[in-house]
């Protein structure tokens, strides 16, 4: 039975659509990079980094989709990643 | 007594799609962690010489990076319009996107050996006399810059081969293949041919000299292209391979800005 299971069609048009929108962020994070941001710079490309990834994650990779699990398993990762920095820098900081 | 006759029916195997998107997924984590691990290596570096990163990043050409960008976010639409059409039955319309997928990151490295000679040229690149020259900062920001891009070409580069593994699949005929083993052979000893049935009960063939000496059986059924026969196992191996496709086009969505674009 498990060979069976369907698969949800979403459509060429969200697809065109969502790919339209990450070549809209790309032009803004390249302008955006133009101006003087100073500190925040780097807080506002990976802002649009993330949105990009998002979209990506949720539409190309079809995470919106799947079932919760995958959802749960992304976010344990993402967790576990935010932690790895979290922990790094805590000690970069009280280095120097 | 000789009409006696035995049957192979040519089923489907059964195969779990869920569990080996799952196991696509864990895989990919351990992508993201080992880049993960470069970022953070390149944040913790950028905190320390944000002024030597500022100089270092201004040198690379944004041009190309952009260009190389959009390569692969439509390289990524390409991939999903191919699992799309696959999944409509669309067979051909999947092998061009899949071609045009490929030829997308063929560009990509193209640009990138252009952009990477470029630099050698001029004598930056780990361990150059030139770069030696210049302050740590830098020293740390191409460091980081070839073994990152580096990586992350060797990454596209091992999708394009995928990608192309997946075409032959989706392009050859459709076949199945049904063995009888010497166990299986013994229970229907006696009966004077073996028949070959399909599906809906078609007879596909006869075996008839199927005496003592026989110790197995392999049938290998081909069949011409058509909408019912497209192997569901391709679909899942191609979504599979798209999920890699996508996650190289993820890390350079990160790549892209802190290399090339916080100047």
């Amino acid at each position: 039975m498990k060979h069976e299971e369907k698969t949800h069609s979403v459509g060429y048009t969200v697809y065109i659509f969502v790919w339209l929108a990450l070549v809209v962020l790309t032009s803004v994070t390249v302008v955006v990079a133009g101006v003087q941001l100073h500190q925040l710079a780097v807080a506002v490309a990976i802002l649009i980094a993330s949105v990009k990834s998002y979209l990506v994650m949720s539409y190309f990779m079809h995470l919106k989709y799947e079932p919760p699990l995958f959802k749960l398993m992304v976010a344990m990762l993402l967790v576990t990643f935010a932690i790895f920095i979290g922990l790094t820098f805590t000690d970069i900081i009280f280095r120097y | 007594m000789s009409n006696h006759s035995h049957a192979i029916v040519a089923h489907k195997h059964p195969s779990d799609f869920v569990g080996a998107k799952i196991g696509m997924w864990l895989f990919l984590f351990t992508e993201v962690l080992l880049f993960g691990g470069l970022f953070i290596l390149y944040g913790v570096y950028r905190a320390k010489y944000p002024q030597e990163f500022h100089l270092a990043a201004a040198e690379l050409d944004t041009f190309i990076g952009a260009i190389n960008t959009l390569f692969l976010l439509t390289s990524s639409l390409t991939v999903v319009l191919s699992i799309e059409s696959l999944q409509r039955g669309k067979r051909k319309l999947a092998l061009w996107m899949l071609a045009i997928t490929i030829l997308f990151g063929l560009g990509f490295m193209v640009n990138k050996y252009f952009e990477w000679t470029a630099k050698i040229h001029h004598g930056i690149y780990p361990g150059s006399p030139e770069l030696l020259n210049h302050s740590g900062g830098e020293i740390v920001f191409y460091n980081l810059y070839y073994t990152m891009t580096g990586l992350h070409g060797l990454h596209v580069l091992i999708g394009m081969g995928i990608l192309a593994g997946m075409f032959y699949f989706i392009a050859r005929r459709p076949r199945q293949k049904e063995s009888l083993d010497l166990e299986a052979l013994e229970k229907i000893r006696g009966n004077s041919r073996l028949v070959v049935l399909a599906d809906n009960g078609n007879e596909l063939g006869t075996i008839s000299n199927l005496d003592d000496d026989v110790c197995f059986v392999d049938v290998q059924i081909y069949y011409e292209h058509g909408k019912e026969r497209l192997d569901p196992r391709n679909l899942i191996k191609l979504e599979n391979s798209g999920l890699y496709w996508h996650l190289v086009d993820v890390i350079w969505i990160f790549l892209f800005p802190l290399f090339y674009l916080i100047t």
